[in-house]
């Protein structure tokens, strides 16, 4: 057991903050929530991706460097730790490009992820319907046959994203007969400026316009843009769940950075008599070091050729609640001024609020939790 | 970077595991409490043979450590099976008489070369690595209290001042605990000078924090024991005409659980790689509130049963809360964490 570096990631980590210390923006871009912002947030990746940071873990074909799973969590530390711009091509890069490696064709992956890592494509997500959310499986949105491809009808919502990307990924209901509610279902790419799309963009908590509906009205998609086999688009989406997405959708070095502003701003700004206060800082400082050291776990037995299942589930809730709990330190801390809404803490605790809804609800994590990993009989949700 | 435990360190964990399944702990716990400290004298010679205290002693004094990680990962399994008796304060004393002997580095005390102080380590080490003998000890900022004085063959004090007594007088009447299987007594301040001065309070230092870090050890085998009977438990206990762990409010508290378990995992394993004070009272704050919670989430899910002493989870149950305190409270651990940070 050791948690030293193997030799070289020493020099991969130096290269990396020096190109950050060079490069990432003085002052924080606004919010990519908004029109400015997104376009700003674009503008990053592209110089991201210039000198080949946005996707380090991809192979130099696609824009990547080809670098294993611990150097990209410590460019992942280097990355939060220098205060850099959130990652407004994330939902592509942590969730449609792993399907496309292992689902996708050579032909797909030479289109999609090279203006994908270089920030000209942004991805939204298109899972959750009005009538389907916890219960995926249960979606209506029909994708039917024609000619050369699919036409997509039907309802997305709450996709993250959509009200300023450039296209989507999601699964579509193209077999209304099939047995079961997870069979014949088809996983596909669409262009959200396609005819027939319409984007009608959602206030989340602060209004900001952080997600979408997409009503689709016999949208073309092309046959080259089905990942995977027709009907196989459950099985595609799950496969990619429990993979390695469960390290990749929120690293460590994003709360160890987060937890170090929050030490730096209790040590600047807190009564060292409030020993409430203290615990809670501790209890953020603990919280980032051991989410670090269970994903270094993972990333060793994932080295090691042991799946990574459930236990991404156990990782979700971690992070989600986490994550709410550090911000609310924060805005303790602040006193009167953590109301203010341009503040540092104010926007990214909003965002936290979303964490134990979105990429599985973690009332459907616990459920997996104790189904999967602790062999509970299933039971009537 | 294998941040996992090696395949030796593996089976070491397994040997002891097999060892203890076999060995009929629970009536050895219900013995100890009573004051009657063979059957667990017993067990400890058992486990003595696989090694383990030796790895918390010099090789120079017939140990093979100091092996924090292969000591770490035997003390889960301990937690695990309930072991009574001062364990963790054995494996400290050997650290404290251990590191007493290492010869320091020049200009550490007094300007001069220090050859350290190995009379003691001679004198207790060997029995101590054998398991022949038990030690328990108190250290400056733990406890006041020894834990089974009355079992243990030796019982070290360290005061405030530096000064490594050993304790005379009989351990007296053991003072009452909470966990019957826990005795303890406060220690007379007398005895037998061993040793004084900074080099004994620096060797304390250390001794502490292995104390911390095999409790925060201890404390995960025990809430994964506690977690374990609970899920098995909760699948053959039926009412309504199901399985109780069939309803969601019963697998969300478990799921809890093993999520506050599956983390503390790590941070005991890291804080026993470098035995950094930061990274021991992380370890024990997380280890020991997850053992405790485990414990919690028990009782409440095996219901009035688990409120009875006759059921052998009570032995885990009376222990999660004495040894999420032990050795470092919640709130001392918390204050370590923050201590000289930036």
């Amino acid at each position: 057991m050791d948690l030293t570096h193997a030799p070289g990631v020493a020099d991969f980590r130096a290269e990396a903050r020096a190109w950050l210390a060079e490069h990432v923006p003085g002052s924080p871009l606004p919010s990519l929530e908004t029109a400015e912002g997104f376009a700003a947030h674009r503008a990053w990746e592209a110089a991201l991706h210039a000198d080949r940071w946005s996707a380090v873990s991809w192979p130099a074909e696609y824009g990547g460097r080809g670098v294993d799973i611990e150097r990209w969590l410590v460019f992942e530390e280097e990355y939060w730790a220098a205060g850099a711009p959130g990652r407004v091509a994330q939902n592509g890069i942590s969730l449609l490009a792993p399907t496309l490696f292992d689902h996708g064709t050579p032909e797909q992956r030479a289109r999609v992820l090279p203006p994908m890592a270089s920030g000209e494509v942004i991805w939204a997500q298109a899972w959750s319907e009005p009538e389907a959310g916890s219960d995926l499986a249960s979606l209506r949105s029909r994708a039917v046959r024609t000619g050369g491809g699919w036409l997509l009808s039907g309802q997305k919502t709450w996709s993250s994203r959509a009200a300023f990307a450039d296209r989507a990924f999601g699964i579509f209901r193209s077999d209304p007969g099939a047995a079961k509610a997870h069979q014949g279902l088809t996983y596909l790419m669409f262009d959200l400026r396609a005819p027939g799309v319409t984007v009608r963009p959602i206030g989340r908590l602060d209004g900001k316009p952080a997600f979408a509906e997409l009503f689709l009205d016999e949208v073309f998609v092309p046959d080259e843009d089905v990942i995977g086999e027709p009907g196989q688009g459950w099985r595609i989406a799950m496969s990619t769940t429990g993979n390695e997405r469960g390290l990749t959708l929120r690293s460590p070095g994003r709360f160890l950075a987060a937890a170090e502003r929050l030490r730096a701003l209790w040590r600047s700004a807190a009564d060292p008599r409030d020993t409430a206060l203290r615990d809670r800082v501790a209890d953020a400082v603990v919280g980032a070091r051991a989410y670090e050291l269970f994903t270094w776990a993972a990333a060793s037995r994932f080295a090691a050729g042991m799946p990574i299942g459930a236990e991404s589930s156990l990782n979700k809730v971690f992070w989600s609640e986490y994550d709410i709990a550090l911000h609310e330190t924060a805005l303790d801390l602040l006193g009167p001024d953590a109301e203010l809404a341009q503040g540092a803490w104010a926007e990214p605790w909003i965002f936290s609020l979303a964490g134990p809804i979105y990429a599985g609800t973690n009332e459907i994590q616990r459920d997996i939790i104790a189904e999967r990993l602790l062999g509970l009989p299933k039971g009537r949700r | 970077m294998r941040f996992l435990p090696s395949a030796e360190q593996s089976e070491f964990a397994r040997t002891l595991h097999g060892l203890l399944g076999v060995s009929e702990v629970p009536a050895a716990v219900r013995a100890w409490g009573a004051g009657d400290h063979g059957p667990g004298r017993a067990l400890w010679s058992r486990l003595a043979r696989t090694g383990l205290f030796a790895l918390a002693a010099d090789e120079a004094y017939g140990g093979v450590g100091p092996l924090p990680v292969e000591l770490a990962l035997g003390f889960v399994e301990l937690g695990r099976a309930g072991v009574p008796g001062p364990v963790v304060e054995t494996a400290a004393a050997a650290v404290l008489l251990s590191e007493l002997a290492r010869p320091g580095a020049e200009g550490e005390e007094g300007g001069a070369e220090d050859a350290g102080d190995a009379g003691p380590a001679k004198r207790f080490l060997p029995g101590l690595a054998a398991g022949e003998a038990l030690a328990t000890l108190t250290l400056p900022g733990g406890g006041p209290y020894a834990l089974d004085a009355d079992a243990a063959t030796y019982c070290f004090t360290v005061s405030a001042a530096g000064e490594l007594r050993l304790a005379g007088g009989g351990p007296g009447v053991p003072l009452g605990s909470t966990d019957p299987a826990r005795r303890l007594s406060r220690p007379a301040p007398d005895g037998e000078l061993l040793a004084a001065g900074p080099r004994v309070l620096a060797a304390a230092e250390t001794a502490l924090g292995w104390a911390r870090l095999l409790t925060a050890a201890q404390c995960l085998g025990v809430g994964e024991a506690l977690l374990a009977s609970t899920v098995a438990y909760v699948k053959q206990r039926t009412q309504f005409a199901v399985p109780i762990g069939s309803f969601q409010a019963v697998k969300h508290r478990l799921a809890d659980t093993l999520l506050a378990l599956e983390f503390a995992r790590p941070l005991v394993w890291a804080a026993a790689l470098g035995l950094a004070p930061r990274e021991v009272a992380a370890a024990k704050l997380a280890a020991g509130g997850a053992a405790y919670a485990s414990a919690m989430t028990a009782l409440q899910l095996h219901g009035a049963v688990g409120y009875t002493e006759e059921l052998d989870l009570s032995l885990w149950l009376r222990k999660a809360r004495p040894l999420r305190d032990a050795w470092g409270s919640p709130s001392q651990c918390r204050a370590a964490v923050l201590r000289g940070a930036p």
